[in-house]
C-alpha cells in the first residue's frame, strides 16, 4: 500500500496498462510532452513514446471515432477528453458508432474515454458538468465515476480490459484534494458493483463521485446525535448495483440518493424508481433525491456554492428523512 | 420545379467566388491558384491495364460483380414492390463501376468503411450474393443478422466495417483504423467513403485533418453522385471539386470519372500504395450521377433530363463493355456465358435468402454487450 493522490492514483494506472499490454495507448490534446491540462498524463510519452501518447488536434469526433477505428483493428485506446464537458462534441461517435457497433456487427470495440468531470473551482457552464446520465440512457456503453484513489486504479483497469465502450469519470475536485491508500500491485475493482463506505442502520445515502467526500462528512456529523447512516458508493452508473442499493434500502427502509449532476432525469431518478418498484414495502419513507438544481453550472462562487449540494444541505435531507 | 444544370451552375458559382477570391487576394498582394486538383486521365489500352497489375481475367471477374452488382439491386427492388423488404431499399445505380474498382484495388490486409452506393465493394471483398439479399429482407443470414437493414451491414472477417446512418461519422473510424496501422507500423491502408452531401458535415474535416496531420495510411473516397438526397451539388458546398479540400489537409486531391472503372481503379491502386509506403492520404473525388432516387420511395424528377440522359449513356456497365470489346476482343460468347452464370448466381442467391428465417425474437438482447473473453488475452512486449 501507498499513499496516493487521486490523480497520482489514476496517472499510475495508466503507466500500469501500458506497460502490461502494448496495445494500450493514449491519445487526447495536450496529453504528451505537456501532460495533459491537468498533468494526468505527465511524463507518459516520455517513457512510452509519441506514436502511444498521441496529441491529437482539437477534435473530439476524430478522437473518439479514431479510438473506435483503432479499437476495431485490435488496439486498446484510452483517449482523454480535456474536460467532460467537451464529450458532446464525440457524442455521435459514442452513441452511434461504438455503443452500438457490438450488437449491430458482433465486433467489440474495446475504448476507454476518461471524462474530467465536475464542479467546484469556478469552472462555470462549460468546465463542470457531470454528463454521467446522459450517456446512462445509451445500452452498449459503460459508466464508471470512481470517488477514491483506490477506485480511481482498479476500475481504470477494469475499463482497460473491458471490450465496451467505457465512460470513466473522473472528478477534478478530487484529482489533488483526495489522498488515500492504494496497493501497489495491479488490481481490477469490478465494473458494476458498488462500494460499502459505511456500515449504517438508519438511513441509506447512495451517492457516487465527489458527492462521496460530502456524504462522508454529513454521515460523521450525523454519527455525534447518535444516527447512523449507511453510505453506499455506487461506484458504477452502467451497469449499476441495483443489488447493493436494494439490500441497503431493505435494512434502513429509507434512502437519500446525492449526485452533483443535475435533478430532473438524473441518474438519481432511476436509483429511487427500482427503489420503488422493487423495496416499497420495506420503506417508512419517501425515497428522495439532493442534487444540483436544474440550471447550467454557474461560475460565481456564491453561486456555484448554492448549486452544488452541500453538507448542510445532505444533513438538512436526511433529517427531514428520518422525521417522516 | 426545375433546377438549372448543376455542373453548369456550379462552374458560375465557382467563378464568382474565383473573382471574390481574387479581389481579396489582391487587396493583401497573394497569388494562390484556387484549384489544384489533378483530373484522372483514362485506362486507353489493355497495356495500361497491365502497368496497374490487372490481367484479363482480373478485368473480367471485375466486370462480373459490376453485372452481380447491378443484378443484386435489380432482384432488390423487386423484393421490395412484393413487400419482401422492411424498411426501406436504397441502390447504387450508377455507381457500379467505382464501388467495384475501389473494392479491388484494396489488398487483402486493407479495410475499409463502404456506405450507402458500395455494394459492389461488398461483392470484390468476397461476400456472399446471398448475403445481401438476406440483408435486404431483414433476415438472419444477412450480415447484421436482421438486427440493421438495407445497405447498413459489412463483414468485418473480409475488412470491412458496418456503417451506421449518420453519414459521414464512418470517415474518423476509418482514420482510426489507419492510426492503428501507422502506430503498430503495418503496410495496410484504410479506406473510408463519404458522399458530396455528407462532405459538409464536420465528422469529414476532423477525419481529414487528423490523417493528414498525422501522414495516415487512409484514402478517402468521395462518392460525388451529384445529389445529397434532392440536394444539388451548388447548395451543398461553394468550390469547384471537392477533391480540393485535400490541399486544405495537406494532401493530395484527385477528380476521377466514376462511370469508368479503370480510371477509378487506377487511381485507388496509386492512392492505396501510396498510403501503404508511407506516403499519407489522398482524397479521391469520384464523380457520378444518382441514376436514380434517394431511394426507392423517391421519383427523383429534380434531377435535370438533360443530365439523366447523359449519364445513361455513360452507364458505367455498358461503357466498360465496349472497352472490354475494345482492347481484350470480349466476344459475344463470353457476354453470354457471363449473364447467364450472374443470373444462375442471382437464383441461387434468392433462395438461399428466402430460405434464411427470420431472427429468433428471443436473441433481441443478445450482444448488447460483449463479453469479457470476447478479445485476446494482454499482448506483452
Ligand atoms: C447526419 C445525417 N443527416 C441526415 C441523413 C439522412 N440522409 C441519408 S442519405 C442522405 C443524403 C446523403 O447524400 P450524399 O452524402 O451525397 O450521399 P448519396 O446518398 O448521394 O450517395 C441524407 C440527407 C443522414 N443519413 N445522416
Ligand atoms: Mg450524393
Amino acid at each position: 500500500m501507498a499513499e496516493r493522490t487521486y490523480l497520482e492514483a489514476i496517472a499510475e494506472s495508466l503507466r500500469t496498462e501500458m506497460q502490461r499490454d502494448e496495445r494500450v495507448f493514449l491519445i487526447g490534446q495536450d496529453i504528451g510532452a505537456y501532460g495533459g491540462a491537468f498533468k494526468v498524463t505527465n511524463g507518459l510519452q516520455e517513457t512510452f513514446g509519441e506514436w502511444r501518447v498521441i496529441d491529437a488536434p482539437l477534435s473530439e469526433t476524430a478522437i473518439v471515432g479514431g479510438c473506435t477505428g483503432a479499437a476495431l483493428m485490435g488496439l486498446r485506446p484510452v483517449a482523454e477528453m480535456q474536460f467532460a464537458d467537451f464529450v458532446s462534441c464525440a457524442w455521435d461517435q459514442l452513441v452511434t458508432v461504438a455503443a452500438k457497433q457490438h450488437w449491430r456487427a458482433g465486433t467489440p470495440v474495446p475504448i476507454v474515454i476518461r471524462l474530467p468531470s465536475g464542479g467546484g473551482f469556478a469552472g462555470g457552464p462549460f468546465h463542470s458538468q457531470n454528463p454521467e446520465s446522459s450517456f446512462a440512457h445509451v445500452p452498449g456503453l459503460k459508466i464508471v465515476c470512481p470517488a477514491t484513489p483506490s477506485d480511481a486504479k482498479g476500475l481504470l483497469a477494469s475499463a482497460v480490459d473491458d471490450p465496451n465502450p467505457v465512460l470513466f469519470f473522473e472528478h477534478k475536485h478530487l484529482y489533488r484534494r483526495i489522498r488515500g491508500d492504494v496497493a501497489e500491485e495491479r488490481f481490477t475493482v469490478p465494473i458494476g458493483t458498488a462500494r460499502l463506505e459505511r456500515d449504517g442502520d438508519d438511513v441509506t445515502l447512495v451517492t457516487w463521485g465527489a458527492m462521496l467526500h460530502v456524504a462522508i462528512e454529513a454521515a460523521a456529523a450525523l454519527a455525534a446525535e447518535d444516527v447512523s447512516v449507511e453510505i453506499v458508493d455506487l461506484r458504477s452508473i452502467l451497469p449499476w448495483d441495483s443489488d447493493a442499493v436494494l439490500n441497503s434500502v431493505r435494512k434502513t427502509s429509507r434512502l437519500l440518493v446525492l449526485h452533483e449532476d443535475t435533478y430532473t432525469a438524473g441518474f438519481g431518478a432511476e436509483i429511487l424508481a427500482t427503489v420503488a418498484a422493487e423495496s416499497f414495502e420495506y420503506l417508512d419513507a419517501p425515497p428522495q433525491r439532493l442534487t444540483a438544481p436544474d440550471c447550467p453550472v454557474p461560475l460565481a462562487p456564491s453561486l456555484e456554492r448554492r448549486f452544488l449540494p452541500q453538507v448542510e444541505d445532505v444533513l438538512h435531507a436526511l433529517r427531514e428523512l428520518l422525521a417522516y | 420545379m426545375h433546377y438549372p444544370h448543376p455542373e453548369s451552375s456550379r462552374t458560375q458559382a465557382f467563378r464568382w467566388a474565383r473573382t471574390g477570391l481574387m479581389r481579396r487576394c489582391g487587396r493583401i498582394q497573394c497569388q494562390r491558384a484556387v484549384s489544384e486538383v489533378r483530373h484522372a486521365n483514362p485506362v486507353a489500352s489493355f497495356d495500361e491495364a497491365r502497368e496497374i497489375g490487372l490481367d484479363r481475367t482480373d478485368l473480367v471477374s471485375m466486370y462480373r460483380n459490376m453485372l452481380l452488382t447491378r443484378g443484386i439491386e435489380d432482384r432488390g427492388r423487386t423484393l421490395f414492390k412484393q413487400g419482401k423488404i422492411p424498411g426501406s431499399f436504397y441502390t447504387g445505380l450508377g455507381n457500379e463501376a467505382s464501388a467495384v474498382a475501389i473494392g479491388s484495388a484494396m489488398g487483402p490486409d486493407d479495410v475499409g468503411t463502404p456506405i450507402q452506393r458500395n455494394i459492389g465493394v461488398h461483392l470484390a471483398r468476397g461476400t456472399q450474393p446471398w448475403k445481401i439479399l438476406a440483408q435486404y429482407m431483414g433476415r438472419q443470414g444477412g450480415p447484421s443478422v436482421g438486427r440493421d437493414g438495407n445497405v447498413h451491414f459489412a463483414e468485418f472477417d473480409l475488412g470491412l466495417i458496418t456503417m451506421v446512418s449518420h453519414l459521414p461519422a464512418m470517415l474518423p473510424v476509418a482514420t482510426g483504423c489507419a492510426l492503428a496501422f501507422r502506430i503498430r507500423d503495418e503496410q495496410r491502408v484504410a479506406v473510408g467513403w463519404f458522399g458530396d452531401g455528407s462532405s459538409a458535415r464536420g465528422d469529414a474535416h476532423e477525419a481529414m485533418n487528423l490523417a493528414g496531420t498525422r501522414e495516415l495510411p487512409v484514402v478517402f473516397i468521395c462518392n460525388n453522385n451529384h445529389f445529397a438526397y434532392s440536394t444539388p451539388n451548388r447548395l451543398e458546398y461553394a468550390i469547384e471539386h471537392l477533391a480540393e479540400r485535400a490541399l486544405a489537409y495537406g494532401f493530395d486531391g484527385v477528380v476521377v470519372d466514376g462511370t469508368e472503372l479503370l480510371s477509378v481503379y487506377r487511381e485507388t491502386h496509386l492512392a492505396i500504395e501510396k498510403a501503404r509506403s508511407g506516403g499519407g492520404p489522398t482524397l479521391i473525388e469520384s464523380v457520378t450521377l444518382r441514376l436514380e432516387g434517394h431511394g426507392v420511395h423517391d421519383d427523383a424528377s429534380y434531377v435535370p433530363r438533360e443530365l439523366i440522359d447523359e449519364y445513361r449513356d455513360r452507364d458505367p456497365i455498358d461503357q466498360f463493355h465496349r472497352w472490354l470489346v475494345e482492347h481484350v476482343d470480349f466476344t459475344p460468347d463470353e457476354q453470354r456465358e457471363l449473364e447467364s452464370a450472374v443470373k444462375q448466381a442471382l437464383n441461387e442467391a434468392l433462395k438461399l435468402a428466402e430460405a434464411s428465417p427470420e431472427p429468433n425474437a428471443d436473441s433481441l438482447l443478445d450482444g448488447v454487450y460483449a463479453a469479457r473473453d470476447a478479445l485476446e488475452a494482454p499482448h506483452f512486449s
